[in-house]
């Protein structure tokens, strides 16, 4: 993977481990935390959709691969702060979420959401990867020559 | 002419209950659950996700029960839902070279920088029927080795350096999106690589095959395959720079294929490019072959007439859903065009005294 860690804003960084949880982790990583402040909406939790780019030979022309399912909402907490999702899926209630998250990362709360949300989320993401990339690792070829026929 | 015909409410009510019933098949017998379908029918729901064009599991799986397994009509209910969704935006191009690989493997180069990684194949299993699996069975965890941290550069990548094989430079044209203007010709290589991974995979498959025994003959070898996620980047407007939105599993496959070299191009190594949403191997190869044989314009080859050097008859035959559209409605009722035919044979028998023979046999 590459390291953008460097050139990436927090809030990248941030935004993108919420896109990536798997359903329903948000809101129960988010509500164990805190209670949820009021807020207003900006544009309630909608669905739609993505298209996805790749490029020819991996590394050309740009072209259309096909769609992925988005939702997306934006809210305003009582205290002002504007609060962003945009979240691989179906998933009103998470997106919701995610943008409470975004939100309260601009508050005198973030330390503490950093450390019961979005720390704990990292490393289950890390753990599922390299879960992954262990089993993958096992099935790694190691080749071996035999003694060649003309020997 | 048209005639407005009545009736049938009834009837195609009955026979839509009957449908839902004959879907859930015998009530002894436990009920699929789209979690279930998404988990253990995941090639079928990786084909349908490919095909179907929308990245969404639990919308395929949902479609492949609703179809009763018939993946071209869970294809078309996916289509179909897709042209409900407001559009957000577009993704940056997915970076393929930093994918997190699942399975990597090179028929060119045994010992290649990442290794050989087979990943979860069929490949050298036995074929045989695994009676196990008829009944109820614990599966024992897959082994597991340290991760390994190397990158797994594109094999393409290392015969570029020699200057061995056609570079594919990085351009940044904002592709043509055949979900917005209908498919025309002549049709570059955006709008076909768009239109081959949404293809049929059989069709795929048989023009690909047909292309490996001689029809528009161009010796591939698969360079590279890989299987894994990759991060879907999009640039929010209203912040004002990118996140990711999430991630996707892609099949990519490079061929490498001989070339002797023609008018404006140096003999080198060309290539053909397959990239397919899910785990989907054989349709990737199948794009890679195919698109290599569409490349014979831009590359100045011979057009030799082969069916997958036609654009044309490729790109307007490869959409499972426009086919089956067209094959199916023949099916509906055509009665007034039968009978406006029944007159036309009438007249002409009349003409040619079939019937005067008929009645003088009587």
């Amino acid at each position: 993977m590459k390291d953008t860690a460097q050139t990436e804003n927090p809030r990248q960084i941030w935004m993108s481990l919420l896109a990536r949880a798997s359903e329903g982790r948000i809101a129960a990583l988010l509500d164990a935390a805190l209670d949820r402040p009021g807020f207003t909406w900006l544009r309630a939790p909608e669905i739609g959709s993505t298209m996805v780019r790749g490029r020819a030979g991996g590394t050309g022309a740009p072209f259309n691969l096909g769609e992925m399912t988005v939702t997306r909402c934006a809210l305003t907490l009582e205290s002002g702060e504007v609060g962003h999702a945009y979240i691989q899926g179906r998933r009103k209630a998470d997106a919701e979420a995610a943008a409470l998250i975004d939100a309260l990362m601009q508050t005198e709360a973030a330390d503490h959401i950093h450390a019961r949300v979005l720390d704990p989320l990292a490393a289950e993401q890390a753990a599922t990867r390299a879960a992954r990339a262990g089993k993958a690792a096992a099935t790694k070829v190691d080749f071996f020559t035999l003694v060649r026929g003309e020997d | 002419m048209y005639v407005a015909v009545k009736g049938g409410e009834r009837a195609i009510e009955n026979a839509h209950a009957w449908l839902a019933e004959e879907r859930r098949g015998d009530t002894t017998i436990a009920e699929l659950s789209v979690a279930q379908i998404r988990e253990q029918l995941s090639l079928a729901v990786n084909r349908v996700m490919a095909e179907g064009s929308l990245y969404d599991p639990d919308l395929a799986a949902l479609a492949i029960k609703q179809a009763r397994g018939d993946l071209i009509e869970a294809i078309f209910l996916i289509r179909a839902y897709r042209t409900t969704l407001p559009r957000f935006g577009a993704s940056e191009p997915v970076d393929t070279g930093a994918m997190a690989c699942d399975r990597r493997i090179s028929a060119t180069f045994k010992d290649l920088p990442g290794g050989q990684i087979l990943g979860p194949t069929f490949d050298y299993t036995h074929r045989l029927l695994d009676f196990k699996l008829a009944a109820d069975g614990e599966v024992p965890e897959a082994p597991t080795q340290a991760a390994q941290t190397s990158e797994v550069p594109h094999v393409t990548g290392f015969l570029n350096r020699e200057g061995l094989i056609e570079e594919a430079l990085p351009d940044d044209t904002p592709p043509p999106d055949l979900t917005r203007a209908p498919l025309e010709m002549p049709a570059d290589r955006a709008l076909r690589l768009q239109a081959l991974t949404r293809s049929d995979e059989g069709f795929t498959l048989g023009l690909a095959y047909s292309t490996q025994r001689g029809y528009a003959r161009n010796h591939a070898f698969v360079g590279e395959l890989r299987i894994g996620t990759v991060p879907v980047e999009m640039e929010i407007p209203e912040l004002g720079f990118a996140i990711e939105i999430g991630e996707v599993t892609l099949t990519e496959c490079e061929t490498v294929n001989q070339f002797t070299g023609s008018k404006t191009e140096p003999p080198q190594f060309t290539r053909g490019y397959g990239l397919v949403f899910g785990q989907t191997e054989r349709k990737a190869i199948s794009m890679a072959l195919v698109d290599r044989a569409l490349r014979w314009e831009e590359l100045g080859e011979e057009n030799v007439g082969a069916p997958a050097q036609d654009a044309e008859f490729v790109l307007y035959h490869a959409d499972n859903i426009q086919a089956t559209g067209f094959l199916e409605h023949i099916k509906l009722p055509h009665y007034v065009d039968f009978q406006s035919e029944l007159e036309l044979v009438r007249k002409l028998r009349r003409e040619a005294g079939a019937d005067d023979a008929k009645e003088a046999a009587e």
